[in-house]
């Protein structure tokens, strides 16, 4: 009983972690320009990123193999800001201007 | 479900790769491979346990920090580089 | 001393996590390489409060249950602005005041505003930061400095 929960449970985080990770990747092929597509890139990085190795951490269940799929995790909900932040400031000092409200004046 | 959620994340990948073909900028292109190389940790995991071989965590773990490195080091190479053209697109 | 006893602690925790064989010769070198890297950091002076931040593990866990709650909600709003397509964007930046005293602080800030979807910061100067943002309503959301006021809390 318990054990059929816990694989709904994890084939749900996986499909639904299949579903951000493609919203994140139409985002970035969709959105007109390079900031607005760095924030498509964050929905693949944090969430999906999460729900997908929570996933494989409850079809794996109390093993070494968790403690290493939540050592990635932490890894890159660590250092997913921080190349985000490096890529957003080069692009800054590199004279890329931001597109400022192009669909409704606020 | 494991084959689902590898297949969604290799349409990712071909849409990065689409993404850093089209440009415009070199920002993007980097945003692009960062996006691969984020996707290639999560891969190799979900294909670990594809095949029943979750020694491949291991290489996962390694990729995640070597895709870091990478992406932090081809950033010092742009940040400072003045090109003429506009967002220094290549 | 405590940073140090920290580190090796951290250090240990990943050697017998990450190595999974726990034979008396494999254990020995994992003791020896856990001692030999805290000699070495604490002889480079990297040990200290900005490498662990012990001062802060008390009340962050709390800042982090918060964090997860605002990342889940935004990430429902950028994934259903995606959907819609560009029209229901409006990219727009601004200059924010940080509260923060210390450096860690400030990088803890920063990084919280960029791993929610929908705002990324994008320059720290002077005590303040740059925030683009993918609507209005997120800078708005910012200015009212909910997330300023806890993470300045965390210093205390």
């Amino acid at each position: 009983m318990l054990a059929g929960m816990v694989t709904v449970l994890s084939s749900a985080c996986l499909l639904l972690g299949a579903f951000l990770i493609i919203s994140g990747a139409v985002g970035v092929l969709r959105f007109p320009d390079f900031f607005t597509r760095m924030h498509a890139a964050g929905v693949t990085e944090t969430l999906a990123t999460t729900l997908i190795l929570l996933g494989l951490m409850l079809f794996a269940g109390w093993t070494i193999v968790s403690f290493k799929l939540l050592l990635i995790l932490l890894f890159i909900l660590i250092t997913s800001p921080v190349a985000s932040h490096a890529l957003t400031k080069a692009a800054l000092h590199g004279n890329l201007q931001p597109l400022v409200n192009e669909n409704n004046e606020q | 479900m494991l084959i689902a959620s590898a297949v969604a994340i290799l349409v990712v990948m071909a849409m990065a790769i689409i993404r850093a073909l089209l440009g415009p900028t070199i920002y993007d292109r980097i945003l692009a491979v960062n996006l691969f190389g984020t996707k290639t940790v999560l891969l190799i995991a979900v294909i670990g346990f594809l095949f029943g071989r979750p020694d491949f965590l291991d290489i996962a773990l390694v990729y995640a920090l070597i895709n870091f490195i990478s992406i932090v080091g081809v950033l010092r190479y742009f940040e400072y580089s003045r090109n003429e053209e506009e967002g220094g697109s290549l | 001393m405590k940073h140090c006893l920290s580190l090796a602690f951290v250090l240990m925790v990943l050697w017998l996590g990450n190595s999974g064989y726990y034979s008396p010769l494999l254990l020995s070198l994992g003791a020896f390489s856990v001692v030999f890297a805290v000699w070495v950091s604490h002889r480079m002076d990297v040990v200290d409060h900005e490498s662990q931040p012990l001062h802060l593990s008390g009340h962050i866990s709390f800042f982090y249950c918060w964090l997860v709650g605002k990342i889940i909600l935004s990430n429902i709003d950028v994934v259903k602005r995606i959907w819609l397509g560009n029209k229901s964007i409006s990219p727009c930046f601004a200059r924010l005041p940080m509260d923060q005293k210390t450096d860690m602080g400030k990088v803890i800030y920063a990084n919280s505003i960029t791993l929610t979807p929908g705002t990324v910061s994008m320059d720290i100067e002077n005590g303040t930061v740059l925030v683009h943002a993918l609507t209005a309503e997120n800078i708005a959301e910012l200015k009212g400095g909910e997330m300023n006021r806890r993470v300045a809390d965390l210093e205390l």
